[in-house]
């Protein structure tokens, strides 16, 4: 059925989409929290930018990320100033791809529920003396639950499916870079249908029960 | 219906009859590595014969799953000798129309001049982080560069820093992009007219690995197609085989 190399996979991909995940409920509330109270001009941009994944293909972005954290580009002269090498072909460099490429998931859903809470208790809060602190942590965040939620089961869901990113900047590295879908992708093209059948439809029916068990939990927070 | 539009009418007609008539086109399955020379034959073919050829390039690998799956492709220029084999016996090519087309040269290549020697010593001193190669088990230049190592005593000492790209031309994007200091790509890919067209390369020898015979086939659904035949004529004539080797090949 599933040889090493596909368990391996398996718990690589579900170490990213883990590590994706709680960074990007830490990095994704601030954000969502700013688009969601501001009058500020760059608003717009700014929410722009954060949905750019959703419509952009992975190998642009992958193509991008390529060349930005090689060792010409930017981030890479960055990252090798700091002493910390190149990021494509490590799991660091997985992560942040995948924080960029997961990012509008986790941010809009909690952003919808900031907006959804209005002013009114936040107002109320004020008037009890609740430092703004206090406020976030009693009032909004439970308030915010649906929408966390969401976030949580989306951001880790999309980068489990991530593949064209991940195929461009991470070299099919074993135990450091080779998650289920670039396996999967082997498989076919290495003409091993029933190996990959057993990795695919296992993708199927763990894609079905987490959005299931998303829409049966939460069925006002499904908005994204 | 206005003045322009029959005019147009009457200018498309001359056109369709200004073209010969027997002008066909083809739909051929192109092996990534042979993308650059295949263009070239295209053109070629297309004035030499007035036939059109239709390429769509990709992994090898791909091409087989697409074309079991009823994909429209009319002949394959494929990567391996293996796949036109496979597809002969399967009755989905039409029997006796493979030939080889192209053989691949394996070339060890880095973007920085003067990095790799001209005669692979960088290897042995492993002073890189990443060495490129095409999954070997996909890719019939990945096969030869494992081969090759393995030859030399090397595999086991640089095998830790391979990364790897799907296809030849994610392998030479990781070392044209620096990402990787090194890395077993076509000299196809890095050769134009005869000489190396940027950074340092060691053009393995061709007796560390067996021979990348590059076989194409003739599908079943190119079988009564005339511009197929004529194709697979041209692909044979000493025209084209100039093309093929100028560009890096073994013919």
């Amino acid at each position: 059925m599933l040889s090493d190399t596909d368990w391996s996979a398996i718990r690589l991909t579900f170490e990213l989409a883990s590590i994706t995940t709680l960074l990007l409920l830490v990095i994704g509330t601030p954000i969502a929290w700013w688009l969601a109270r501001t009058r500020s001009a760059w608003k717009g941009a700014i929410g722009a930018v954060v949905a750019l994944p959703i419509v952009l293909p992975p190998t642009v972005i992958g193509f991008y990320l390529l060349v930005a954290m090689g060792p010409n580009g930017p981030v890479g002269q960055l990252t090798q100033s700091l002493g910390l090498g190149v990021l494509p072909f490590t799991f660091a460099g997985l992560v942040v791809a995948s924080v960029f490429y997961s990012l509008p998931f986790v941010v809009q859903p909690i952003q919808n529920a900031f907006e959804a809470i209005g002013e009114r208790p936040l107002e109320v809060a004020a008037t009890l003396r609740a430092s703004p602190f206090d406020t976030f942590y009693s009032v909004v965040l439970p308030l915010a639950r649906p929408g966390y939620l969401t976030a949580t089961v989306l951001g880790f869901a999309h980068t489990v499916g991530e593949f064209g990113v991940v195929l461009m900047i991470g070299g099919n590295i074993p135990d450091k870079t080779r998650v289920v879908s670039v396996q999967i992708y082997d498989h076919v093209e290495a003409m091993e249908y029933a190996q990959a059948h057993w990795l695919a439809a296992g993708m199927v029916a763990f894609s079905f029960l987490i959005l299931l068990a998303l829409y049966t939990l939460n069925p006002t927070g499904r908005r994204t | 219906m206005s003045k322009r539009f029959l005019s147009l009418f009457a200018s498309l007609l001359v056109l369709g009859f200004a073209t010969p008539l027997r002008a066909a086109e083809v739909q051929v399955a192109v092996a990534a590595n042979f993308t650059a020379p295949m263009q070239k034959i295209a053109a070629d073919f297309e004035k030499a014969t007035g036939h059109q050829a239709k390429l769509a390039f990709g992994a090898t690998g791909k091409f087989y799953a697409q074309i079991k799956n009823g994909a429209p492709f009319e002949m394959l220029l494929a990567a391996d000798d293996e796949t036109p084999a496979k597809l002969e016996n399967e009755g989905l090519a039409v029997s006796g129309s493979r030939f080889t087309y192209s053989i691949g040269q394996l070339a060890l290549w880095s973007a920085k001049p003067g990095y790799v020697d001209a005669r692979g010593e960088v290897l042995k001193q492993g002073a890189f982080d990443h060495l490129a190669i095409a999954n070997p088990k996909l890719a019939p230049y990945g096969a030869a560069a494992v081969e090759s190592l393995t030859r030399l005593g090397l595999l086991g000492s640089v095998e830790g820093k391979f990364v790897q790209g799907e296809n030849i031309a994610q392998t030479y994007q990781f070392v044209s992009t620096g990402n990787a200091e090194l890395g077993f790509v076509a000299l196809s890919q890095i050769v134009e007219n005869g000489k190396i067209k940027s950074g340092s390369a060691w053009i393995v020898p061709p007796g560390l690995h067996s021979p990348i015979r590059q076989d194409a086939v003739v599908l079943t659904r190119g079988k009564d197609n005339p511009a197929a035949a004529a194709l697979v004529k041209f692909l044979k004539s000493d025209a084209a085989r100039t093309v093929i080797k100028s560009y890096g090949y073994a013919l």
